[in-house]
Order: C-alpha cells, then structure tokens, then sequence
C-alpha cells in the first residue's frame, strides 16, 4: 500500500526561491563590483570581502545565539547587504568602520526587526547613514579612482563632484564654472570620479539593472519614476537658471543616484507591494533627493531620501491596492 | 497572428506538460463494480429512485434532482444494485451512494448509439434545455454546475456571447483537446444548440495557442457554422477560469461577485458542448467522460472515454499501472486538483484528470520568511494581495480579509506556484475564505 | 528679560483656559449616561474579555445582565462559563436577585485517534489550520470525524487551559479550563464538548464522534464507537442514546455508576479521575471465567487529564517557545 501525500492545490511550483533572487542580485552587481575594482585597486577588495564577510558572520552569529532559529545565511540576503554596505562607503574607510557598519547593518536595521523581510528600512543604507553621521570626516574623503598603480596607502583623496558643485555654488561660483573642476560626462559614465565604490559607474550600474529587469528581480516602475522624477525636477530648475542649478545629466549621473534606484530603493522587503505605489514610492524618492542635493546640507540625498521613503512605505500600501477585476475605479460595489 | 489576446491581469506559466496529448481516446470498458455518489454537482446532492437488488439498464435513472441548483444521475452501467451506502468519493470524504454490480453491458433503448452525427437541430430552446436538464450535464471542466442553470438567465439579464472554453490551462490534462480534436464536429453542433438554447447568434470557442492543431481544426469546422468564430488565446494560466476567459475573448470584465450572465456572457466547458450533443441528439444522458492519466512516470499516459462510477484503480491498470515513485494522486490538474487518498475512489462528472506525481514533485517545499517580493500580488488575476489576504487569515483578522475581497480569490493558486518563499498562501487563503464566508453568511441570518 | 516669562505664561495660560472652556462644554453636551450598576457588575466579573458568554467582552456582558434585570426582573439564559457559579451568584446579589446554581463544566475531547488507534494511511501537507484541513480531505488515518490534530482548539484557549499531546496527537485539557466554549467553536469537526466537571471531577463520555456503521468505523479506528448499544442496554438511568450508531451520554441522567465502560467493546467510553477498579473486573482472568471469546484486553485508557496535569503545560511552553522561535 502507497502511502500517498494530501495537500492543497496547486501542486505544482515555480522554480523561483528567494536564494535565486538573491544571487540574482549579486550576480546584477557583479560589473559595478568589477569597475570599483579596477578604479580603486586592491582598496576596493578590502571593503567589499570585508563587508560581506562581517555582515554573513553577524546574521549568523545573531540568529543562531540571539534568535535561536535556523540558520539563515544561506538564502544569499546577508551577502547582498554586505556587498551593498561596501558599494556605498569610499574605498579607503577603516576596517573597523566598515565592520561596525555591518553590524549596524544586520544587527539594528534588520534582525532586530526580525530578519529577513521584516525589516523597515534598507539595512545596508541605515549603515551608510549611521557611519556617514558617526564619521563623516571618514565617509567623505574620497580617493582619487587611481586603479592598482598606487600601492595600498599613498591615495589622494577629494571630493565627489557633488561636493565640488555644493560647495562652488555655496562661494558664489557659476555652474560653467565649476563644470571645469568636475569630470567629464564620459568619465561618471566610465566611472572614473571621485566616490563610494559602487556607484561611480553608471554604465556597469545599468547593466546590473536591465539584466535584474530581464531576471524579473525588479519592475522598471521604480527607478524609471525615480530617475524621471529627478530629471523632470532639475530640468526645471536648470531652466530657471542653468548658473546656479546643475543639469539633468550631472545629477543622474553623479552620487548614488543610479546606485540608489537601481539596487536600494528596489529593495523588495522596504519597498511598496503594488505597481501604484511603487511609481509614488519612486517620485516621492526623487523629490526627496533633489531637495536635499539643492537645498539641504549635505551635498547627497540618495540614502536620506530613500530611508525616509522606507518610513512611509506601510502607508503607501495601505492606499495603493492593486487594480482589482472586477471593480471598476471609483465605484462602490454595494455587497 | 498579431499579438494574442489573454486576459489583463496577473498570471503564471507553468510548464505545460501535456504529456498525453497525441494519445487518442480509447474507450475503457464499464468497471465490474460502479460506485455511483449521488453528490455529482455544486449544490444539493440527488435522490435516489432505485432500490437494493434493483436491474438497471445503462442510462436509466438512477438518481432525481433534489432542488433547484441539482441535477439527475444516470445509471453509467446495466446491472444490479448492490447496495446504497456511503462511499469514498474525491473530496476525502464518505458520501451516499450507489453501488451497482455490472451485468452486461445493455443500454436504454431510446439511446442512439449509432456514428451518425445528427446536425439538423429541430428542438425548441426550451426543448433543448429541458432534455439537458433531463440528462444530467453538469459543467465538465471541474466546476460541475448544472448546466441548465447557467442556460437559464434571471430576469433582466440577457446573453449575448456563448463562450466554449476550449482553454485547457492546466498542466497535464489533455481531455479536452483531444475532445477537440476528436469530436470537433459534435462540439460544433453542440455550441449551435447552447446558442439555440440562449437565444444568441455569437458564440466564440477560445483555445490557447499551444493547441495549434485543435485552433486549425475547429476553425476549419466552424466555417459553416453562422456566428461561430475560434479565438486563439495566448498561453497563460489561469485562462479558464470564467472571469478570465471572458476578459480574454470579448474584453468585459465580470464585476465583483456577481455572474458572468451579468455581462451578457455563458461559459461552457468543450466537454460539456459535447454531452450537449448526446444528450440532445443522440438521447444519452451523462454517464461518461473523457479522462486524461497521466504523469511524469506513468508508462502510458492516455485519455480515456470511461464510465461514471470507475474506480480511479481501473483507469491506472490501463495506464499501466501506477508507478513506484508515486507519492501522491491528483483528481485534476496540478493547479487546481485535489490530491486523493486512495485509488479507490470513483471517477465522477467533475473529473478531468488524474494526474500520478513521483515522490520528488509530491512534497512542498519548506517554508521561508516572506521578502515581500510582492510577485504573489503580480500574479494574481483578480487584483488580491494574496500576501496580505494570507497574513490575515492566519492571525485571525477575518474582517480585514473580507475588506480587502478575500471572497473575490478564485483559488487558481498562481500565488502559491510563485512564492520563492514557498509560503502555503492559498492554504490560509482558503482558510481565510472558509471562515469569512461563514461570518457573512451568519451576518446575513441574523440581518 | 522678565517680559518674555510672563508673555509665554500668559499665552500657554490663555491657551490653556480656551482648551479647558472647550473641554468643559464638550463634555457636557456629548456624557452619555451609564447605569453605575454596569461598573459594578463589570467589577464583579473575571475580566478575561473571552467572549464565552455570547458578548464581545466582560463590559457588554455586564450591560446585558443589568438590562435583562430592569427589564425582565431575572438574568437568566445569562451566564459567565469563566466565573462560574460564584461569580454569577455575586452578579444576583449585586443586582438583587435570585441565581439558579449551574454545575460547572469544563471542556472534553471526544476522540482518541491516536497514532496506534487510528494509524496514518496518506500524509498531510500544508497550513497547521484545522479548518483548511477539514476543508481539504477526511483525515489522516481515514476517519472523517477524527481530531485532526493541528490545533485550532489550542490557538482559540485564553486560558492556557488546552494543549496538543506530542504523543498522541491529540489535545488535552487541563484544570484551567473555565469552559469559555472558545475551542468548542474552533474545532471544525465538533469534538470538543461541554460536559458536567462532575463530583471529584468524575466524568463518563463517549471518546468517539463517529457517526457511521460499526464496521466502516472499526476499520480505521480500534476504540471508535460502533453504535452496537450494549452500553444502552446496560444503563439503568436512560442516560445513553444512540443516534446514527452513535452513543452519547447525558451528563444530567449519568449516575457515573462505570457499567458502560465495562460493557463498551471497542473501549470507546472513557472513565475519568475514578479510582482503580477493583480486581475482580480488572484481571483478565475473569473475562476468561466468563467465556467470552473476547480477547480484549480491560486496560482502560489512561486518563490523560489528571496524569498530565503537572507536567504537560511545562512540556508544551517548552515546545511553544520553541515553536516561536523558529517563526
């Protein structure tokens, strides 16, 4: 006699598990991974086995003492983290730092919650944030991309063409101006400028993105209303007075703007769960980051703008449900 | 071709699998005993006519209807009652029923059981129904409603599209296509008595293009059959459900918890047009259907045109026999089946299919932490968020779950195929759907 | 300097005078009167807000009875299942009236499908819910009425009164039961009943809620009840009925007088809390002496309700802390 299995419908399954979509995304870092290591040599190696390695040791460590459950390393979502972490800090912080980013990192902004999928914010930006506020001197010294023809400790160090632009237009500077310190289109496409390790390439950036598009990892609904945002908020003020405000072009390309929309903000536990949110969830992050880049006092809002846009994403699923059949918009159906 | 129409929302493409669908049907001989259930369609069960140690021809009535939503049962075999006493049907569970041993093999007389195929229709719409009402059809897809119920609109609707869901979506299951292919020309007169019965003039047989044959084929039939067309629909699961196919072929959308008459659409199953035309016809009440048996180890998957009352067993033999590596057995297909707990179990009007799964396909996958990937909410194609819906059943929040239309979930389980997660979410779905069901209908008692 | 102090006292002054006129005439215009026999009542009852009596929490239930009072001049058909008789009696001294005494009760599972009894022939898989598998098949081993054992009854417990038997797979009661009729309403096959606590919390029931024939019933479960009514014949007090080959006994006609358990073939009817039998109905000798072909060994079930008592709700917070946290 055949014991047989009863169960619920369907009993078939997608081939789909959170391990592959994770690996997916490492996989989708891998060009940026491979431009920060050609740009800041061996520097660049350091940060991002050392951030992956402290951010899998943590989730370990706390979940088998703190939480007591079964061992989550495996699904791939610490080395993500990690490698986000190490993306968004520059190629020259401490050792130390990056390992207390990590447990800032697993520690606070994700098993506290939780663990996967329950966490509020980005792990990996809350660790930016916390380190940029704990060390900003650190967080904001950036060397020089110089590859591996300087040895490990004699780098130069400057500041993002963010920072040149912030700090220009503070001194009464013009844009034309301070066009000439900054680098080239073709180099922040490259990635030869000054900043994080993983956001200095724009172009390694896209291609991560399009193929987690392919992958159908992420919808294009967050980083093209991010990204379009940002282009339609600045071509305005750029229109106004293209002396004094930085054009489209300079701020998609520069910070962690692309970083920002393609890896953090799509971010599948901290972002919204429905298309409609989604497109507001991305606007809301581009309004964010440009008030922050133009007005604010810090020359970057990619990582405030996201984290602040995490907050309010419980919100944005409560109002944004997903197109129901059957109910056509705006009519009550009496039941 | 152009671009193919499917339905807007949601969906998933499993693999397809349709393993036996260049197996011709073959007709399985009447099992040596039929177990007969008498609850064959949604709602109210029948009633038994014959008693202990009665003969019975094949095709006599065996059962009457007991109420509006419930349909007659036709004897499948000649032979002698043996008893009337609780058997195991697919649902798990003992129901009433009726044991008959087979004598022989003697039809009613009425019955034509003649090749010709019959395609003069000189029955009134009332006729037409009433003879289908007689026979016992029920839906053949799976659903088994009465298809005389859905040929009857309430007052103050009105059909004006007949849709012959030739969809087949399911993974494995090939009855209907072989239906299609075989018995093109009987399902075609079968459509043209459902849109006499209607009172339509446009009825539209929807086939998914990984059917090219059965598309070609009927298309080829249809070409003499006024207001008849086929519609090639792209493949994607689940487009047979009624809300779904209607989407898909004349692009209306069935409002929330109403019918589908409510925007002037019946569906009806290929297999139910075809006992259509038996039943009108050729005078054959439903006491047959074509079953796929298949799987990934089965030796011969088939289709085959078996009796009602056939104990799963017999079918398997034919397939020979049921593998080692079985570890579970589904009435149905693998999205929608219910997974039975014995062969002995009889094949009933509803069944479509059995499919045998090996040992390494049987079981679930653990469950992990949900990373609100939000792809149940993509796949979903009534708009849910099955994520949400599921959470809430399982803490006990009934109330959030009917305000976010829990009731609206049709159970095709795209959510659960899609989790990475691998979280049961049409599990506590159903749980959800079960418990608020009964706190509206007890709501509706005491109002 | 001085200016400044006394501009801020006076505008948080004036704010705060407006709030407090606002406030004042607010609450006048919106106090809704409540009898503060409700309060006194509400003080009274056990606050556990398990909603046993029928009302969503301790507070309706108070409005309730004082209405029914004023009203009806009587509470009855009103009842708290948690406080029991002592409470209620206070309610009626509280609202002046007269409170017919009701026996206590507590909860009874009636199923013993334990692994042995009623082995497993297909596996389950899928939500650890009750009633989605009551939904989707018969039941592991086959019998459609036996517990399913998933724990919904557990979950539906304010009490920590209800817990799941590894062993066995089968819920438990113990004392903490204030038959609040939460798992009665859970359980999906209907199992669980209210039965009279009884002297010295001696009971007798019917373990089985079996309703189909004797035959189809022993083929998947050794102790179900096969509806064979020598249990009916042997009971002098009518207090044992069979309907669709199933017996139930009446708690209020039950003398506990145990013939039942004798004559039971299948064990099916279960003693609880009584002291061991004497030897001579014990040994198994005299089952012999009597000639009976009945090979059925006499050993009673144990009842699991008092053995456990001490140690059972230990063993299963273990397991629920457990059980959290691998969620």
């Amino acid at each position: 006699m055949y014991k047989f299995t009863i169960s619920g419908s369907p009993h078939v399954k997608s081939d789909e598990s959170t391990k592959k979509i994770m690996y997916g995304v490492v996989f989708a870092m891998i060009p940026a991974m491979l431009v920060s290591i050609y740009f800041f040599g061996f520097q660049a190696i350091r940060v991002l086995v050392l951030a992956s390695i402290a951010c899998i040791f943590f989730e370990w460590i706390i979940q088998k003492y703190l939480i007591k459950g079964p061992s989550t390393i495996n699904d791939g979502s610490a080395l993500v983290t990690g490698i986000l972490l190490a993306f968004n800090v520059p190629s020259n912080l401490p050792s130390w730092m990056i390992i207390v980013g990590a447990l800032v990192a697993i520690g606070m902004a994700k098993m506290s919650f939780g663990g996967l999928g329950r966490n509020i914010f980005n792990p990996a930006l809350v660790a930016r944030v916390f380190l940029l506020i704990s060390f900003p001197v650190q967080m904001t010294s950036w060397p020089k991309p110089t590859g591996f023809s300087k040895g490990l400790t004699d780098v130069i160090t400057g500041p993002t063409p963010l920072g040149i632009v912030k700090e220009g237009l503070g001194a009464g500077k013009t844009m034309s101006e301070l066009r000439t310190e900054t680098p080239s289109y073709v180099q922040y496409l490259v990635g030869q400028t000054g900043g994080s390790i993983g956001e200095v390439s724009a172009i390694a950036l896209l291609l991560g993105g399009f193929y987690m598009l392919w992958k159908k990892i992420i919808t294009w609904h967050i980083p093209v209303s991010m990204l379009g945002t940002v282009i339609i908020f600045t071509a305005i003020l750029w229109g106004a007075n293209p002396e004094h405000y930085a054009d489209p072009a300079f701020h998609l390309l520069t910070g962690g703007m692309l970083l920002g929309a393609i890896f953090m903000a799509t971010d599948m536990v901290s972002s919204p769960m429905t298309h409609g949110g989604q497109l507001v969830y991305g606007f809301g992050i581009g309004v964010l980051t440009i008030l922050i880049r133009v007005w604010g006092a810090y020359p970057e809002g990619v990582s405030f703008a996201i984290l602040i846009m995490n907050a309010v994403v419980p919100l944005i699923n409560q109002g944004f449900k997903p197109k129901r059949f059957g109910i056509k918009p705006g009519i009550e159906i009496k039941s | 071709m152009g671009i193919l129409k499917t339905f807007a929302l949601g969906g998933v493409h499993p693999k397809e699998n349709k393993l036996s669908a260049n197996a011709a049907i073959e007709v399985l001989d009447p099992p040596k005993q039929a177990f007969i259930p008498l609850g064959q369609n949604l709602g109210a069960p029948s009633k038994p006519v014959v008693a202990r140690g009665e003969e019975v021809k094949t095709g006599q009535l065996l059962a009457e209807a007991s109420g509006f939503i419930s349909t007659p049962i036709h004897s499948p075999v000649s032979g002698k009652v043996f008893k009337i006493d609780n058997i195991l049907n697919a649902s798990g569970y003992k129901q009433l029923g009726i044991i008959i041993n087979v004598e022989g093999d003697e039809w009613m007389e009425d019955i034509d059981r003649s090749e010709d195929i019959v395609t003069n229709i000189d029955y009134s719409s009332e006729e037409i129904i009433d003879k289908i009402k007689k026979a016992g059809l029920v839906g053949m897809g799976g659903a088994t409603f009465p298809t005389y119920v859905k040929l009857m609109p309430p007052p103050g609707t009105k059909a004006e599209y007949l849709i012959i869901n030739g969809v087949e979506c399911e993974p494995y299951l090939t009855s209907d296509h072989r239906m299609m292919l075989e018995k093109g020309r009987e399902i075609v007169v079968g459509t043209q008595l459902l849109m006499k019965a209607l009172k339509v003039d446009k009825a539209i047989i929807g086939i998914e293009n990984n059917k090219p044959d059965a598309i070609s084929h009927l298309t080829e039939l249809v070409k003499n059959a006024e207001g008849i067309s086929v519609q090639a629909l792209k493949v994607q699961y689940p487009q047979g459900g009624e809300k779904q196919l209607i989407k898909a072929t004349v692009n209306r959308e069935v409002p929330s918890g109403k019918l589908p008459i409510s925007v002037g659409c019946v569906v009806q199953n290929v297999g139910t047009a075809f006992a259509v035309y038996e039943a009108v016809q050729k005078n054959k009440p439903l006491f047959e259907r074509v079953v796929t048996v298949t799987g990934k180890d089965v030796k011969k998957p088939s289709n085959f045109l078996v009796r009602i009352g056939t104990p799963v067993q017999q079918l398997i033999d034919a397939a020979e026999g049921l593998p080692e590596s079985t570890a579970k057995i589904i009435n149905g297909g693998p999205m929608m089946g219910k997974a039975i707990s014995s062969t002995e179990v009889p094949i009933v009007k509803g069944s479509s299919g059995i499919l045998i799964m090996k040992e390494e396909e049987a079981h679930r996958k653990t469950e992990s932490a949900c990373i609100r990937c939000s792809k149940c909410t993509y796949v979903c194609p009534m708009g849910l968020e099955p994520f949400l819906l599921s959470r809430v059943s399982r803490v006990g929040k009934f109330d959030i779950a009917e305000k976010e239309m829990i009731m609206d979930c049709i159970e095709c389980g795209s959510c659960q195929y899609t989790c990475p997660a691998n979280i049961p979410l049409l599990d506590y779905l159903r749980l959800g759907k079960n418990k608020t069901g009964a706190i509206i209908r007890s709501r509706g008692k005491t109002a | 300097m001085e200016s400044i102090i006394l501009i801020a006292v006076a505008a948080l002054g004036g704010v705060g005078f407006v709030a407090a006129v606002i406030l004042f005439f607010v609450a006048k215009k919106f106090k809704v009167y409540e009898d503060p026999v409700i309060d006194i009542v509400e003080e009274a009852l056990p606050a556990a807000n398990c909603g046993g009596c029928g009302f969503p929490g301790c507070r309706a239930f108070a409005e309730a009875t004082v209405n029914s009072a004023k009203e009806n001049k009587n509470i009855d058909g009103l009842n708290c299942p948690v406080g029991g008789n002592d409470v209620m009696q206070e309610v009626g001294k509280i609202l002046g009236l007269e409170v017919e005494a009701s026996a206590p009760l507590i909860a009874v599972v009636r199923c013993n499908g334990t692994p042995t009894n009623h082995p497993a022939k297909v596996k389950f898989e899928g939500a650890t819910s009750c009633t989605f598998a009551h939904a989707l098949h018969g039941g592991e081993g086959g019998c459609q009425y036996s517990c399913l054992g998933l724990g919904e009854c557990v979950e539906a417990c304010d009490f920590d009164a209800i817990h799941m038997n590894p062993e066995t797979g089968l819920p438990v009661v113990n004392n903490k039961c204030t038959a609040c009729n939460a798992c009665v309403i859970a359980c999906p096959r209907d199992i669980i009943e209210l039965r009279k606590k009884g002297p010295k919390d001696r009971r007798i029931f019917v373990s089985c809620v079996n309703a189909e024939k004797g035959a189809p019933a022993k083929k998947n479960c050794q102790t179900a009840c096969i509806g064979c009514s020598k249990c009916e014949k042997v009971c002098k007090f009518d207090a044992i009925t069979i309907t669709s080959f199933l017996a139930y006994i009446d708690f209020d006609n039950c003398t506990l007088c145990r013939k039942c358990v004798e004559e039971c073939p299948t064990n099916a009817i279960w003693e609880v809390n009584f002291k061991p039998r004497k030897p001579k109905v014990d040994r198994p000798a005299s089952v012999v002496e009597k000639g009976a072909e009945k090979v059925v060994s006499k050993e009673k079930p144990i009842p699991l309700e008092i053995s456990v008592d001490k140690d059972q709700p230990k063993k299963e917070n273990k397991e629920n802390n457990n059980k959290e946290n691998k969620e």
